[in-house]
């Protein structure tokens, strides 16, 4: 959380916020799915002005060979941003940040994935922001969950993934970068929502127990809408195809 | 939603990972049961036969089972076995017990080497997935000659199509030998030009493997690629 200065104002006298939206609104979400040709699967995801493309390759054998799990497969995750993608330029490479996000990213995932299906092996997801505008690590999971489940890899279900905070006082969804730079707490949450389960969440900044349950509800019911449109991004690409393959296999 | 007068109740609906399957059924290949309510664990089409429920997956890598013919490419070898790549996550193994030929210990590579092909069977499956293969029986053998191309491994229904009519088609227009691995691997052998004319085909096949008509689609190729010699 950054110093908010004097005469920043993030949300108006009509209670809309610096980009003109309602407080419980979200950004533009467009979702594809089966954007890399050579990956075995991928997602490219435009989440308000962020932009990310997700590959999936896997599960493939996992050197070295010590590594190897004989009972399940290793979730390997990186996630990096293009020096290109924020105003200063960014030092390429792995920093404590993306290290963390990778980490994080990849243990919501192995929540969802049947790692016990595939012995011996890892799966890695690329995970690559080539513009980002706060929330890159929420857009990110969400494309990640699209871009597995179209490598046809077994999951539990999809994840979905927003971030709450709070701007001015006030409990508001999908921060954009001013909000998360001089607003008061950004919540990300990661959530399943065939079960229920929070599969990610962290905390920077203070929210009391009340404001901390209102951002909860208000991240898990955007949550449900993101995954229809997950939904929707898998079936667009595969809806033509459908009908087809069944003929030949009955 | 479709439904048939038949016994088999066929619906043709595409599933995600985690999207609800039904109720009080049996469970088919890759769904999940949490009590008496069954999920989809992968990216396919929904298919329902009888009382059971399963998917048929759209993408994903080629998991081996027993008795799946295959096209492998050997990656490593050691003095009593090779290591053989078959598109799928982990290679499989080919022990000199199950080659037609009598291989002294250590001569591996004076009958297999690197980068050669084979067609195999899948002999076993241990449980961490990793295949055991075997050329002896009827048909199998190394791959000396033609061309071995790559496709999709969930596409391999459609290239061979119903009771086989696309691979035939392919094989009558070009007069091309042509094998077919479940592993997604074709082998093909002929003059140069009928090769080419085949792959293009075989391509087209997994490219446009969506569309409706694709037999005539593909056999309008090939005759006006012959027509064009």
């Amino acid at each position: 959380m950054g110093i908010k200065k004097e005469g920043i104002k993030l949300i108006n006298e009509d209670g809309l916020r610096i980009d003109g939206r309602k407080p419980d609104e979200l950004r533009p979400i467009k979702i594809e799915a089966g954007v890399l040709k050579r990956a075995d699967g991928s997602a490219y995801i435009e989440w308000g002005k962020n932009k990310i493309l997700v590959g999936v390759y896997g599960p493939r054998e996992l050197h070295p060979r010590h590594l190897q799990d004989p009972t399940k497969a290793k979730v390997q995750c990186r996630y990096d941003m293009a020096s290109f993608s924020v105003i200063d330029r960014k030092r390429p490479g792995p920093d404590r940040r993306s290290i963390e996000i990778s980490k994080i990213i990849g243990e919501a995932l192995e929540n969802v994935i049947f790692t016990h299906q595939f012995p011996r092996t890892s799966i890695d997801i690329y995970i690559e922001v080539l513009e980002a505008n706060a929330g890159t690590r929420c857009a990110g999971l969400t494309a990640a969950s699209v871009a597995l489940a179209d490598a046809g890899i077994p999951m539990k279900d999809l994840i979905a993934a927003v971030s709450v905070g709070k701007v001015d006082g006030e409990i508001v969804l999908d921060l954009v970068k001013e909000e998360d730079n001089y607003g008061e707490a950004d919540v990300p949450i990661g959530y399943v929502p065939r079960t229920g389960e929070v599969v990610l969440l962290q905390m920077d900044g203070d929210l009391s127990y009340e404001e901390f349950e209102k951002a909860l509800n208000m991240g898990i019911e955007a949550c449900k809408k993101i995954y229809e449109m997950q939904k929707d991004a898998l079936k667009r690409k595969y809806v033509k195809v459908a009908t087809e393959i069944v003929e030949e296999v009955e | 939603m479709e439904e048939n007068d038949s016994v088999f109740e066929k619906v043709r609906e595409i599933v995600v990972p985690g999207e609800f399957l039904g109720k009080d059924m049996n469970n088919g290949p890759w769904t999940y049961r949490i009590g008496n309510e069954i999920y989809s664990m992968r990216l396919g089409i929904k298919s329902v036969r009888g009382k059971g429920v399963g998917v048929v997956p759209l993408a994903g890598k080629y998991i081996p089972k027993v008795g799946d013919l295959v096209i492998g490419i050997v990656s490593d070898i050691t003095p009593n076995l090779w290591y053989i790549d078959i598109n799928s996550f982990n290679p499989a193994t080919l022990h000199v017990a199950d080659v037609p030929w009598r291989v002294d210990f250590g001569f591996t590579g004076k009958y297999m080497n690197i980068g050669d092909s084979c067609l195999a069977k899948v002999k076993a499956v241990d449980e961490t997935k990793i295949a055991l293969l075997t050329m002896n029986d009827k048909g199998l053998k190394k791959l000396s000659r033609g061309e071995v191309v790559e496709i999709s491994a969930t596409k391999v229904p459609r290239l061979i199509g119903r009771g086989g009519s696309m691979i035939n088609m392919i094989k009558e227009y070009t007069k091309c030998r042509i094998l077919v691995g479940q592993n997604g691997r074709v082998w093909i052998e002929g003059d140069l030009e009928n090769m080419a004319m085949a792959i293009q085909a075989i391509k087209l096949v997994e490219e446009k493997s969506h569309l409706i008509g694709l037999t005539e689609i593909v056999k309008d190729m090939l005759e006006n690629a012959k027509r064009g010699e």
